[in-house]
């Protein structure tokens, strides 16, 4: 899908055009275009197996693409100290050494890391009331998340992508996770990337989403602008033939007396039979899910080129 | 913040603030949490808060002292605080009686609507 949209190259922290991923026979990542501002928290949103993995792996140069291309924190994604430097990572599954304690943790990413601020770990996690020096391995599911999350901030990337952080978390631990998320971007040049298939939890913390589905992205934008490019439209069963050639549909339910359809606007609904109202993020992601198959750019501009 | 609502996250801010304000809980010179208390406390997008302070501050219902937050200046324009918790305390005392009556909290809200919607018409006649 194709938007264009007048950032300026420096406001910018990702940015891909056209980025494919095929393994032999699988294209698990199929011309992905995306821009995402500095600053923002952006929820990849999408079923499983939709790509999000491997969008995440792109973006920290964990893997090559086969085709497009990309800029994350105006470089190239490679396997680069200096690249690398600035990206943080955290995989599905906690990469935390169970045996090790938070303490030793930090320690050792001092060797690792040129600039590694231990300190805020010791001071997130005093607040979060995470003993330091128990084996991270007694500690409960939650407390090991918000101590790799505190751990990856101590390197104190510009990007920090996360794979599903949130998802095997009781409410609480979800809340304080997200809140140590939402903190450290408040404090400053920041950008974050999470995957999720909870979207109370994106609508909360994220302003930014990123949605796909079998490995295509069907739109991403600032959720703000998002939402108020989309509408709900309810009306009688009858001819909605202008609707469609003014606006995109996304999602048509019809009953024998009513139609309701999700746009996305191009202008103003005039039709006064139809009643208008604002969609929430849910019922947007759950339409665009559902959307089988996807709308071809070339059905969408056809009008008025035919031949 | 109500996450199935479909008032935008920092609307409802804007919209709780100026209820603060109304009902006297906020007072002028009174200081707004920063924008990082509000989000360690309840892990809403920072971008989120700083927009809804933003707007509050075009207007003109609070100020933002640089080094030192954000101070409340005016009231949003309306009757006094007074007015509203005596308007309330009776609101209340209704509420209770429709309760006594059988009515449930969907009948109370339908009711509400009903008057409201009948005295808008009012005027307009």
């Amino acid at each position: 899908m194709i938007r264009v949209q007048a950032v300026p190259e420096a406001a910018t922290a990702i940015r891909t055009s056209g980025l494919s991923k095929r393994y032999r026979r699988v294209t698990a990542l199929n011309d992905a275009t995306i821009t995402v501002p500095e600053g923002r928290i952006s929820a990849l949103i999408g079923p499983n197996g939709a790509g999000k993995t491997t969008l995440l792996r792109l973006l920290a140069g964990l893997t090559r693409p086969t085709g497009g291309e990309m800029t994350v924190n105006g470089g190239t994604p490679r396997q680069d100290p200096a690249f690398l430097a600035g990206i943080g990572f955290l995989a599905q599954e906690i990469p935390l050494y169970r045996r090790l304690s938070a303490e030793d943790h930090i320690r050792a990413g001092a060797h690792l890391n040129p600039c590694w601020d231990g300190e805020s770990v010791r001071e997130r996690l005093a607040a979060l009331r995470i003993p330091l020096d128990c084996a991270v391995g007694t500690l409960s599911g939650g407390q090991r998340a918000q101590v790799a999350l505190a751990l990856v901030l101590a390197k104190r990337p510009r990007l920090l992508l996360l794979d599903e952080p949130v998802a095997a978390l009781d409410p609480l631990a979800r809340r304080n996770f997200l809140a140590i998320l939402a903190d450290a971007v408040a404090a400053g040049g920041l950008t974050v990337v999470l995957s999720s298939h909870l979207v109370a939890d994106a609508e909360r913390v994220c302003d930014h989403i990123i949605m796909l589905a079998v490995s295509r992205v069907r739109l991403y934008g600032d959720i703000d602008t998002v939402l108020a490019e989309h509408q709900i439209l309810v009306g009688p069963r009858k001819d909605t033939s202008a609707i469609e050639r003014d606006h995109r549909v996304i999602q048509v339910t019809r009953t024998p007396r009513q139609v309701t359809m999700l746009v996305r606007r191009c202008g103003p609904v005039i039709d006064p039979a139809f009643q208008a109202s604002d969609v929430s993020l849910e019922e947007l992601v759950l339409a665009y899910m559902g959307q089988d198959p996807p709308p071809t750019l070339a059905r969408l501009t056809s009008i008025g080129d035919d031949e | 913040m109500d996450g199935r609502s479909v008032v935008p996250p920092y609307l409802q801010i804007v919209q709780q603030v100026k209820q603060a304000l109304r009902m006297g809980v906020l007072e002028v010179g009174d200081k707004l949490p920063t924008v990082r208390e509000v989000v360690a406390a309840t892990a809403i997008n920072p971008n989120t808060v700083l927009k809804a302070y933003r707007d509050l501050e075009r207007d003109g219902l609070v100020e933002a002292r640089a080094g030192h937050g954000t101070f409340v200046r005016h009231r949003p324009p309306g009757p006094s605080p007074g007015t509203h918790s005596r308007l309330g305390r009776s609101l209340i005392r209704w509420v209770a009686e429709a309760r006594e009556a059988g009515l449930d909290d969907e009948a109370m809200e339908s009711l509400l609507r009903m008057a409201l919607r009948a005295e808008t018409e009012e005027e307009i006649a």
